[in-house]
């Protein structure tokens, strides 16, 4: 799910490019400060690495296909968020400058939603309150595949915003939303089982390896990650929503032809299994997440007027989420207790 | 030019997961030696060669290089004292070019680029290998990835050298190359290998390593033609020992 | 896919490697007057398809200087192309208000916001391709490094371009033992992945110490230096500034428009 420079207007790719280097700077800064020099090596290994592991792939059980480690969460994980986020942003430039896999100027919006959201939402707010200590465990499982797949989602609803501001690309946002959102959480928990299970045997092999979070671990930064999470979505779903009202069964009928939403919805579904395809494939199933830029934005018409009712809409919307992860969180919990 | 002695006392070395590499190593080389280190696998001559740049510092006992203690604070200096090449080439040629790899030291040694550039060229003259300067190292083959690093060592011009397992992968020619530029140097060598015509041809004196101790030290000649020693630690008689002194 | 990473970067390094008018360019000339190309190419409005062609003649051009094979691009556009086209497909469907063409022709407005794409897609991707084999990965990073970007990053480009090739040769390795003990060829349980990936994550982190340990011998004090031999020339300045003058150009006039209303007024 690389965003591709054909796709992205100059003024998205800047901003994002924008946001991206700062971050990259903020980071680089960060680690000199740490003053481990064992990192330098470090990441560019693991950086490596990430790309040797998608030559090795694990079967999905009952599907038939199989799926690999994408690298997001397991170098937040190993490095920290700062580390990682720099070796996110290698092989990304790798990869566009050596596989034309997403292209330069749309290197700012992939490196923002493959590694700001993994590095920085999604390990230290899902992973890291929720995992514990013991990286074995079921917990920590769970933990992974939460992490992983909000992390993907929210980069996922990332390149949704970013095309759709971009303007160049006719779909609508409800349904390209649609057409990312399943794909990604099908990604995410594939992603989220590799970490977890690479993870724990490295934890189990070679503890020191994989550093411990520090103090007892607790599930509030674990609920304002989520909350964010939703916040951004719900706030910019409703956003778009309103400015499109008709948004998804009109796209549907549009893009099938037909006014049966049945014959929208097979439609609908062999396009996201080509999607699946193409995102399997040559794509590498990172992280994503979501766009703090986009409020900002002046971008061209396909924006829509930011409106305080939408927008309350859409922190109702976003509460419920919050509450169908917290309930997610609240079931992690026993098993922490118990361990 | 003390620099070139090197000692060890009563050296050991714990690694982190438990296992007791080191269990009380004891030598002391003098100047323009040229010494191998020998013993089965996992005999601890890797351990103890990286004691002697401070890569590793020893959990009980001391090691020397000329007047000064290996400790955190002196092995900065010490590491220009004593030039270590490591086992796989790969993990030493970090730098995209060749003579970017040579320059490395030399520019961490505070020398202005063209001045390590100079020494750079000058390092890879030596090795013979001055036509792969631009060259990124990953494409050359063994024997050049090994010249390239020794190249990388001789430009920071250090006293003692230290090489693990330099001949390992190296074809026949490779091999001789390597033996012939081993020969030319005059620094104090310190050389872990397996391979004992190497041996043979380059040192004169052996350390026997097993199970983390020193089983025995003495001339080439002597130790490696000591069959039931040799035997006994896993390794065998060189042919060349054979015929130049049949039984 | 992955099988290819290593051959693909080998072969981007091979062609880096080549001796060409291109590649003794300096890395920042290529540089500056790449990321202008993709700013003036991205800038033109979504339906614009005409008025981009004059913009093939750059990574044309430095293709050609450079001895780069036509084949080699046109297979990566090729690999490349999936998510641009499954994107712009849907244009022609969505965006049906008709435009006119000339001879009275009439088309999707959508048709060519997806001609645009396509067009956009192929001039991007071709000119970022022959900027890294007209350049390199080792020089393009110290040319980046010297327009301003980041050391930490030049350092962490640089050695992730470096250790791809030798643990990708340790994922090919466990790959294919992996493959002569499994009888089916299908891929492995997560578990058996597990424990593989697992491994080779160790190895790499215990060859990154290994590294670590070699760098601190040649006196790294958490600082790479690099010797930065490329020296700007006239030409490199004669290239930079030509290309600018040429992109500007085509941006604020219709350059084939221009071209074709000359020729057919002449005709007349
Ligand atoms: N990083 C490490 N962590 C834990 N144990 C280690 C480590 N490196 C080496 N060892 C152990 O220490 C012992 C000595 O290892 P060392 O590498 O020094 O042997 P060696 O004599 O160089 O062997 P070889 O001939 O195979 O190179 C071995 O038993 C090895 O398993
Ligand atoms: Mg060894």
């Amino acid at each position: 799910m690389h965003m591709a420079d054909a796709l992205i207007s100059p003024a998205v790719g800047g901003t994002m490019w924008a946001a991206s280097a700062g971050l990259l700077a903020w980071c680089a800064r960060k680690i000199r400060q740490t003053l481990d020099h064992r990192l330098v090596p470090m990441m560019g290994v693991l950086g490596a690495f990430i790309f040797a592991s998608q030559m090795i792939n694990f079967s999905i059980p009952g599907t038939g296909s199989s799926g690999h480690l994408g690298g997001g969460l397991i170098l937040a994980i190993l490095l920290g968020p700062h580390a990682a986020f720099l070796v996110i942003a290698s092989v990304l430039t790798v990869q566009a400058l050596f596989f034309a896999d997403g292209g330069l100027l749309a290197l700012g919006c992939n490196i923002w939603n493959l590694g700001f959201y993994p590095a920085f939402i999604a390990f230290p707010f899902i992973y890291k309150p929720l995992a514990g200590a013991n990286r074995a465990t079921p917990r920590a499982w769970a933990a992974a595949i939460l992490a992983a797949v909000i992390g993907l989602q929210l980069g996922a609803f990332s390149v949704v915003l970013e095309t759709t501001a971009s303007g160049i690309s006719e779909l609508p946002f409800g349904s390209f939303v649609l057409l990312m959102s399943p794909v990604h959480l099908a990604i995410g928990i594939v992603e989220g089982l590799a970490t977890a299970t690479v993870v724990a045997f490295v934890a189990r092999a070679r503890p020191e390896a994989v550093p411990s979070p520090a103090g007892s671990a607790s599930l509030k930064p674990a609920l304002i990650g989520l909350g964010i999470a939703a916040l951004i979505v719900g706030g910019a779903v409703s956003w778009f929503a309103s400015a499109h009202p008709d948004g998804l069964e009109w796209s549907i009928a549009k893009v099938s032809g037909r006014e049966e939403v049945g014959g929208g919805a097979a439609l609908h579904e062999k396009l996201a299994r080509v999607q699946e395809k193409t995102a399997f494939l040559p794509d590498y199933g990172f992280q994503p997440a979501e766009e703090p830029a986009a409020e900002g934005e002046p971008g061209p018409e396909p924006w829509p007027a930011v409106s305080a009712g939408t927008t309350v809409s859409g922190v109702v919307g976003g509460l419920l989420v919050l509450l169908v992860a917290g309930a997610a969180g609240l079931a992690l919990r026993p098993r922490r207790v118990a361990s | 030019m003390s620099h070139h002695i090197v000692e060890a006392r009563d050296v050991h070395y714990t690694y982190p997961g438990g296992h007791e590499a080191l269990r009380g190593v004891s030598f002391r080389i003098t100047h323009g030696e040229a010494v191998a280190v020998v013993g089965p696998n996992g005999a601890g001559k890797s351990t103890l060669l990286q004691h002697l740049n401070g890569t590793l510092l020893p959990a009980r006992g001391e090691v020397r290089i000329g007047d000064d203690p290996v400790t955190r604070d002196t092995a900065p200096r010490i590491r220009r004292a004593v030039g270590m090449v490591f086992q796989d080439p790969d993990d030493q040629l970090f730098m995209p070019t060749v003579l970017e790899d040579v320059a490395f030291g030399p520019l961490n040694h505070g020398l202005a680029p063209e001045a390590a550039a100079e020494r750079a060229r000058a390092a890879l003259e030596r090795v013979g290998m001055s036509h792969a300067a631009d060259q990124p190292p990953y494409r050359l083959s063994a024997g050049e990835k090994r010249a390239v690093s020794i190249a990388g060592v001789l430009a920071l011009s250090p006293d003692v050298l230290v090489m693990d397992e330099p001949s390992s992968n190296l074809d026949p020619r490779g091999r001789r190359r390597l033996m012939e530029l081993l020969k030319s140097f005059e620094h104090t060598k310190i050389i872990a290998t397996h391979d004992l015509e190497l041996v043979v041809e380059v040192c004169s004196r052996v350390i026997l390593l097993d199970g983390g101790l020193v089983k025995a030290e003495g001339p080439v000649v002597q130790v490696l033609n000591d069959e039931p020693l040799m035997l006994a630690h896993g390794l065998e008689r060189p042919h060349s020992l054979r015929h130049r002194h049949p039984h | 896919m992955a099988m290819a990473h290593g051959g693909t970067v080998q072969r981007m390094d091979e062609l880096a490697a080549l001796e060409s008018p291109a590649h003794r360019l300096d890395a920042r000339a290529k540089a500056v007057v790449t990321f202008a190309f993709l700013v003036a190419v991205m800038s033109f409005p979504r339906h614009e398809v005409v008025a981009l062609a004059p913009y093939v003649l750059y990574p044309v051009a430095l293709l050609s200087l450079g001895g780069i094979p036509a084949r080699w691009i046109l297979k990566k556009l090729l690999v490349a192309a999936p998510f641009a086209l499954f994107i712009g497909l849907f244009n022609p469907l969505l965006d049906r208000q008709p435009v006119a063409l000339p001879g009275g022709l009439f088309v999707a407005a959508g048709w060519l916001s997806f001609a645009s794409i396509l067009a956009r897609f192929a001039l991007t991707v071709s000119a970022a391709l022959a900027l890294v084999a007209c350049t390199g990965m080792d020089r393009l990073c110290a040319g980046l490094e010297r327009l301003g970007l980041p050391r930490a990053f030049a350092v962490q480009l640089l050695f992730l371009h470096r250790y791809l090739f030798v643990i990708s040769d340790e994922a090919r390795r466990m790959r294919y033992g992996l493959a002569l003990r499994t009888a089916d060829g299908r891929a492995p349980s997560l578990r058996v992945y597990g424990s593989l990936l697992g491994h080779l994550l160790l190895r790499s982190m215990d060859r990154a110490q290994r590294i670590y340990g070699a760098m601190l011998a040649r006196g790294f004090d958490g600082e790479i230096r690099i010797l930065g031999t490329a020296r700007w020339t006239a030409r490199d300045a004669l290239f930079t500034t030509g290309w600018l003058a040429f992109f500007a150009a085509a941006r604020f006039w219709n350059l084939p428009e221009f071209a074709g209303r000359l020729l057919t007024g002449e005709l007349r």
